[in-house]
């Protein structure tokens, strides 16, 4: 198919007829026709007013980042474009957005290879296959200023361009990983893997940007915990990142950080917890609240779904049998107690009406119930991680503390060894929709704080580096996935439901040069000694797995290549996100609209009421006792228009006799007929 | 097959006395067995249950201890067997009486008056109606039918089978081939509820009498107990309430609405003394019966090792009371705010819930009011993995649905009002019968709880208000044989099992109910299931004036009831007496439920790892951070814990590429390492 198009391009010469609609708005009026490659141009000019707006979302790019101190230094470089050579009118929007509308023989622009000392910010990677979660194409690339300028073949470049051959190999877009922990603090000490540590590895595994999670301590402000978060990932971070906020106390004060959060930080998604009891755990109650509240403002929320009562429960009691071991984790949280919680999450989110993102879908039941769901049409997304996609919980078992130890995470990884091959399946066919990697890494010395009681073990095991690989080693490699859904679900996915899409997770003009070349083919052997993480034992140890970056380009840098990292501390940008990510909230809203209950309108019951006793013994059984109606609700107003009268037999059990035992009020007009039983 | 085998049977009168059964002296005359019983003769002598034990101390013992039912022999004996020249001549007029009304009724003859003196020598200071004949029924147990004639006696079946050799004075009933099933246990009823200072209209008497009507001979009502208020002292007060007035047995559940030890106490000397094995538990209420997850998982621990079983009220409280204000909010004060607030998943939900903690603590589980297709698919796909839960729909969830909450005329609207509320899906009554019918639902109740206009009219202005009850328990056997068996989803069989048999096993008073065999009690019913009967509030037994059922057309229904032995409905006449209704206790640990739970114990002991005591290095931390640790357990302190004892005979030692991870090249700032003056032992080591 891809040839077809290729073919395409060999119509120069367009009579003006066809010279696309609406374009004189934007260009001049003698702008040239425009021309689009690849599978772009199916229909020539089709894309033009439908496809992403890159103008308006350019502008406002430019102004989030640099209030969010991000010196990245693009705006500069769009100036001296006029390097063209041939010469030829090239006409460039001031927002660096340019569509290169020139008529100019295909082979006046790339042949050249002149090379510039600043060439790394200019990059075209030719002959490669974009892998987007749509289609895959052919198609050359050219980056500048770390956006995506060009895509198509015989690109007019600039000159000093860097050249990336990538030989037919897939060009995917960077992965994004949604769940990490590189600055969790646990009982005072923290996290091996810090911003920097964390986002290098990162880097080496093709993934070019990470989403973080704010963890404050319960009664902290959520706001200084952001911004403690954010000032250590700017100073340490090498590829762009965003954050989640988890919510760790709900109480009102919390509802107005949110909301700074959403609306001046570009924070969209936040998590609250069903497990940590006495500690971050939310009641039901708490839960309806914070998901309303968070769906009112057109947040994500993301769920840690494990029931803590009974985990706490059952702590207690394998702690009084004597279990002190790590095995004592998996024995504790049995994976009923994640499906549990899922579900409830599940129906929590149906009612309100509030999208849930499950983190860390770890086994078989959880997934089920995640997939049952989305048949029935709830508006979930579930997430398993590297963890639970390539291992399973029976090293929980291992004689080794040490090692035992390392796999401890919540919810814990099922002792089920199928349960990674089901997870890629449901991966596969789109039932769980993003990969993360939970990776929080902790050092064995820190992992020994709980050498003689499990439940102190800080939790988290790695897996950004290896995330990309395993996916791809378990599920595109065994031919459960297609390269496409692979990008969708490592990369794509992710930025929809974080609405950062099209700007990440996809290959297209105006998008971030956050790209990956990407190695079918690569064989690599999993080991702490190799691996960028910190941590001293990786839980894959010893794995073999397929597939793996060739070439990393995060920003339009090439910053992994040949096997080695080029990475500069603190150049990750702060990516903020809007709320109400169209990916989840079209379906939200419709729903919001149809979903409204309505009440029956009736004429008012004015037949016998039972006289309760001013002050009942006990309560009412009907839980709503703080909504008395007798204050909130002003009194049915009585329809006129509504008739009691009716012309079935009414009084037809008027004479049969009343039974003892219950005492009527007769009002003074009598019973009216509203009452008769017919 | 049933006919052929009786002829047969008939025609063998002179047996030689070699034959006469072993063990026996030589006067007593070869017994007779009728029906499926005999296919081995004399196979049943010693194995059935020793009625006879059963009946000298039947009304005392049966107080206490009464699981002697299940055991010994069934050989009616004694005086009866002498008499057995007699009884031919009785039985031909009473057959021929029977076939002048036209052979389709149920004839009820007395032989007392016409057959002579001998009989009534038996008969010298009892009621003739204490001995009945059941001839020429067609038998249905939950395992199988056959025909046989059953003759009771002081309550209890003494004999079943052909040819029955019975002293005088008793009444015959012919049954002319109808069914004759085990009287129907409803397993849930609210009867005399007190509920804000008034009571449900129908009391002890009065809903017992609908029961009967109904074919119901059986009811196992709720005990509610204030929060906070004494457990045995309720239980006391119901017991009170229900041996003045009950028309039949009963027994009661006793739900615990509110938890500590006291309480723990208390449901322990229930369970011990006072002979209630089931107990109720609320997931919704919010702050007023409502259970936390810990404390369902302290109760149904509880409850599993003391051999009860937990029922629930499966709903999500604390949903409901948000959902409930912000229907109030919105202006919506009417009963659709009732099944607008209580959505069908927020009972899956907890029905999940419900059934993990269960499946946690090894403890059966019984969902009381499976109102929804939700919910009971949960059930089911529980049953499927293994889990040991009993779904229960009533009376209201087979036979209608929900959108009768829309209807203009509020006190209709009202007197749907129940939790869970019935499922504003139509399909859901065919559903629900289709997975009763599968086995997937076990039992069924009624959840009769009634309550007259007036009551209902206490939340008229405030859905949340309303007393929440239907009516059900007369209806309960002819609804579902009308939806069940009429449509030809369920076999008669199934139609016993779930209408009485599971019960009766569930309660642990299996085979004393819930089948007719010899010895067990004589509650039967005389199923006629061709009757059609309208229901209606104005021929209905219960006190309500309103009849969730109005206008539907039932086929089925009973023509004959006997509870205790007594005939109580025939005819379509009453006759009960109030006060005549025992309370019949029920032991912990049924085996319907518990053997697999027992044999789930043995497997599962959790076992920790032998390890070698961790000696590597020890982060530093602070134990008292800022936010407390994490994980949940702060309440067992590690200190507590006795450090798990070394294993000498467990190496260390180990040949794998040993301490390579010393070379590990980046040591991030933030990690202090405490370093063992020995160095790191090879434990740590990251093989």
């Amino acid at each position: 198919m891809s040839h077809f198009e290729r073919r395409c391009n060999k119509e120069e010469d367009l009579p003006v007829y066809l010279a696309r609609p609406g374009s004189a708005s934007q260009s001049a009026s003698q702008s040239p026709r425009q021309k689009s490659y690849g599978m772009f141009s199916s229909v020539e000019g089709a894309f033009e007013n439908k496809s992403i707006a890159l103008e308006s979302y350019c502008a406002q790019r430019k102004r989030s980042r640099s209030r969010e101190n991000l010196a990245d230094g693009d705006s500069g470089g769009s100036k001296d474009m006029g390097t063209v050579p041939s010469g030829k009118r090239v006409s460039l929007s001031l927002s660096e957005r340019l569509f290169f509308c020139d008529s100019s023989p295909p082979s006046s622009g790339i042949e050249r290879r002149a090379r510039r000392v600043r060439g790394s910010d200019r990059l075209l990677i030719k002959g490669g296959r974009v892998v987007n979660d749509d289609l895959s194409f052919f198609a050359d690339i050219y980056l500048e200023d770390g956006v995506i300028k060009q895509l198509g073949e015989n690109l007019i470049v600039p000159g000093g361009v860097k050249i990336i051959e990538a030989n037919g190999r897939m060009v995917i877009p960077g992965g994004i990983d949604v769940n990490t922990c590189l600055q969790k603090p646990y009982l005072g000490t923290q996290t091996v893997d810090d911003f920097f540590q964390g986002t290098k590895a990162a880097l080496a595994g093709g993934t070019t940007m990470i989403v973080d999670h704010v963890t404050p301590q319960p009664g902290a402000s959520l706001l200084q915990a952001f911004e403690k978060w954010q000032e250590a990932a700017d100073k340490k971070s090498c590829c762009d990142y965003s954050l989640h906020v988890d919510i760790p106390h709900w109480h009102e004060g919390v509802k107005e950080e949110l909301e700074v959060l959403v609306q001046e930080k570009g924070i969209n998604s936040f998590q609250v917890y069903m497990a940590y009891k006495d500690l971050y755990q939310m009641t039901d109650t708490q839960l309806y609240e914070a998901f309303s509240f968070l769906k009112e403002l057109g947040a994500v929320v993301l769920v840690h779904a494990e029931n803590g009562d009974l985990i706490a429960q059952e702590q207690s009691k394998i702690l009084g049998m004597g279990i002190t071991g790590p095995e004592g984790h998996a024995l504790s949280r049995p994976e009923e107690l994640e499906a549990e919680a899922v579900f409830r999450a599940i129906t929590l989110g149906n009612r309100v009406n509030c999208p849930v993102y499950i983190t860390k879908v770890m086994s078989k039941s959880a997934a089920d119930i995640v997939a049952l769901s989305r048949k029935k049409g709830s508006v979930v997304f579930g997430e398993p991680i590297t963890a639970s996609l390539a291992t399973d919980g029976t090293h929980y078992w291992s004689k080794n503390w040490a090692k035992a130890a390392a796999f401890v995470m919540s919810p814990p990884l099922s002792p089920d060894p199928t349960t990674p091959d089901h997870l890629n399946s449901l991966l596969a066919c789109g039932d769980l929709q993003v990969v993360g990697s939970a990776h929080c890494a902790y050092s064995t010395s820190q992992k020994a704080i709980g050498k003689d009681n499990f439940t102190l073990i800080p939790e988290g095991t790695n897996g950004v580096e290896e995330r990309m690989s395993f996916v791809w080693d378990k599920a595109v490699a065994v031919g459960k996935m297609d390269e496409n859904q692979f990008v969708a679900v490592s990369s794509t996915n992710a930025a929809k439901i974080f609405n950062l899409y099209p700007r990440k997770g996809r290959i297209a003009v105006g998008s971030d040069g956050d790209i990956v070349i990407w190695d079918p083919d690569k064989m690599k052997t999993i080991t702490a000694k190799t691996q960028q993480s910190a941590v001293e034992y990786n839980i894959f140890e010893g794995m073999e797995c397929r597939g793996g970056p060739l070439v990393v380009i995060s920003q339009g840098k090439i910053v992994y290549e040949d096997g080695k990292l080029h990475v500069q501390q603190g150049v990750g940008r702060f990516i903020p996100r809007k709320p109400f990510a169209d990916y989840i909230y079209q379906r939200i809203t419709m729903r919001s609209k149809t979903m409204a209950a309505r009440g029956v309108s009736r004429g008012m019951y004015d037949g016998p009421v039972y006289d309760i006793p001013a002050t009942p013994k006990y309560v009412t059984p009907a839980p709503s006792t703080k909504t008395s109606p007798a204050k909130n609700q002003p009194p049915p107003i009585r329809n006129l228009h509504q008739s009691n009268f009716s012309l079935s037999g009414a009084q037809v059990d008027d004479n049969v006799p009343r039974r003892s035992g219950h005492r009527i009020v007769a009002p003074p007009g009598g019973r009216s007929n509203i009452t008769s039983l017919g | 097959m049933a006919d052929r085998r009786r002829d047969w049977w008939d025609k063998e009168d002179d047996l030689p006395v070699y034959l006469a059964r072993p063990g026996t002296t030589d006067q007593v005359p070869r017994q007779k067995f009728g029906g499926m019983f005999c296919s081995v003769e004399g196979a049943y002598e010693s194995k059935t249950i020793d009625f006879d034990a059963l009946s000298v101390g039947q009304r005392s013992s049966r107080g206490a201890g009464q699981r002697a039912a299940a055991r010994g022999s069934a050989s009616p004996e004694g005086g009866e067997r002498e008499r057995e020249p007699e009884r031919e001549p009785e039985r031909e007029p009473p057959r021929e009486a029977a076939g002048q009304p036209g052979d389709r009724g149920v004839g009820i003859i007395s032989s007392t008056g016409g057959a002579g003196g001998k009989e009534l020598l038996q008969n010298l200071d009892d009621l003739g109606s204490d001995r009945l004949l059941i001839k020429g029924g067609r038998i249905v147990n939950d395992d199988q039918s056959f025909y046989a004639d059953i003759y009771m006696e002081d309550g209890l079946i003494k004999q079943i089978g052909d040819n029955l050799i019975v002293p005088g004075g008793v009444k015959i009933i012919e049954a002319n081939g109808k069914m004759v099933i085990p009287g129907g246990i409803d397993i849930h009823t609210h009867f005399q509820m007190p509920y804000r200072g008034t009571t449900t209209v129908d009391d002890f008497s009065q809903g017992t009498k609908a029961a009967l009507a109904g074919g119901t001979t059986m009811i196992v009502d709720h005990v509610i107990p204030d929060p906070g208020s004494s457990l045995i002292e309720a239980f006391d007060r119901w017991r009170e309430w229900a041996d003045e007035k009950a028309c039949c047995d009963y027994s009661l559940h006793v739900d615990i609405t509110h938890w500590n030890d006291s309480v723990k106490q208390e449901v322990e000397s229930l369970l011990k003394e006072k002979g209630v094995n089931s107990f109720q538990v609320y997931m919704a209420y919010k702050d007023l019966y409502q259970m936390s997850n810990s404390e369902l998982y302290e109760i149904f621990t509880f409850l599993g090792e003391m051999g009860g079983i937990v029922q629930v009220h499966a709903e999500n409280g604390e949903i409901i009371a948000e959902e409930q204000a912000r229907m109030l909010q919105m202006g919506i004060t009417g009963p659709e705010g009732h099944v607008l607030s209580r959505p069908e998943e927020l009972e899956a939900e907890a029905v999940f819930r419900a059934i993990t903690i269960a499946s946690q603590t090894n403890c059966p589980l019984y969902v009381t009011k499976v109102m929804s297709k939700s919910a009971a698919d949960i059930i089911s796909q529980a049953r499927k993995k293994g889990n040991v839960v009993f779904g229960e729909p009533i009376t209201a969830s087979l036979g209608t649905d929900g959108t009768h909450y829309w209807s203009k005329n509020w006190a209709k609207a009202a007197s749907f009002v129940t939790s869970p509320p019935l499922s504003p899906d139509p399909t859901t009554p065919d559903y629900l019968n289709t997975l009763l019918a599968s086995g997937d639902l076990t039992l069924t109740g009624s959840a009769h709880c009634a309550f007259s206009v007036a009551q209902k009219a206490i939340g008229k202005d405030d859905f949340t208000q309303i007393p929440e009850g239907v009516n059900g328990v007369e209806e309960r056997m002819s609804l579902i044989w009308d939806k069940a068996v009429v449509t030809g989803k369920m076999d008669e069989n199934t139609f016993v099992a779930v209408t009485s048999t599971n019960a009766a096993k569930l309660l642990n008073l299996y085979p004393r109910k819930g089948r007719i065999a010899v010895g067990s009690d004589s509650d039967l019913v005389i199923w006629d299931s061709d009757a059609i009967r309208t229901v209606t509030a104005k021929t209905h037994h219960s006190a309500a004036e309103y009849n969730v059922f109005e206008g539907m057309e039932l086929r089925g229904a009973p023509l004959v009831v006997i509870c205790q032995g007594k005939i109580v409905l025939e005819d379509g006449k009453l006759q009960a007496t109030a006060g005549s209704g025992r309370f019949i206790p029920c032991s912990p640990f049924p085996d319907f439920a518990y053997k697999r739970i027992k044999a789930r114990k043995q497997l599962a002991v959790l076992r920790a790892v032998p390890r070698g005591m961790y000696d590597g290095p020890v982060s530093d931390f602070s134990p008292m951070s800022r936010g407390g640790t994490p994980s949940a357990s702060a309440r067992t302190s590690p200190t507590k814990q006795t450090p798990p004892v070394r294993n000498l005979h467990q190496s260390g030692f180990s040949l794998a590429g040993a301490p390579s991870t010393e070379e590990t090249p980046i040591r991030p700032a933030g990690r202090r390492i405490v370093v063992p003056p020995g160095g790191r032992s090879n434990i740590t080591s990251l093989s």
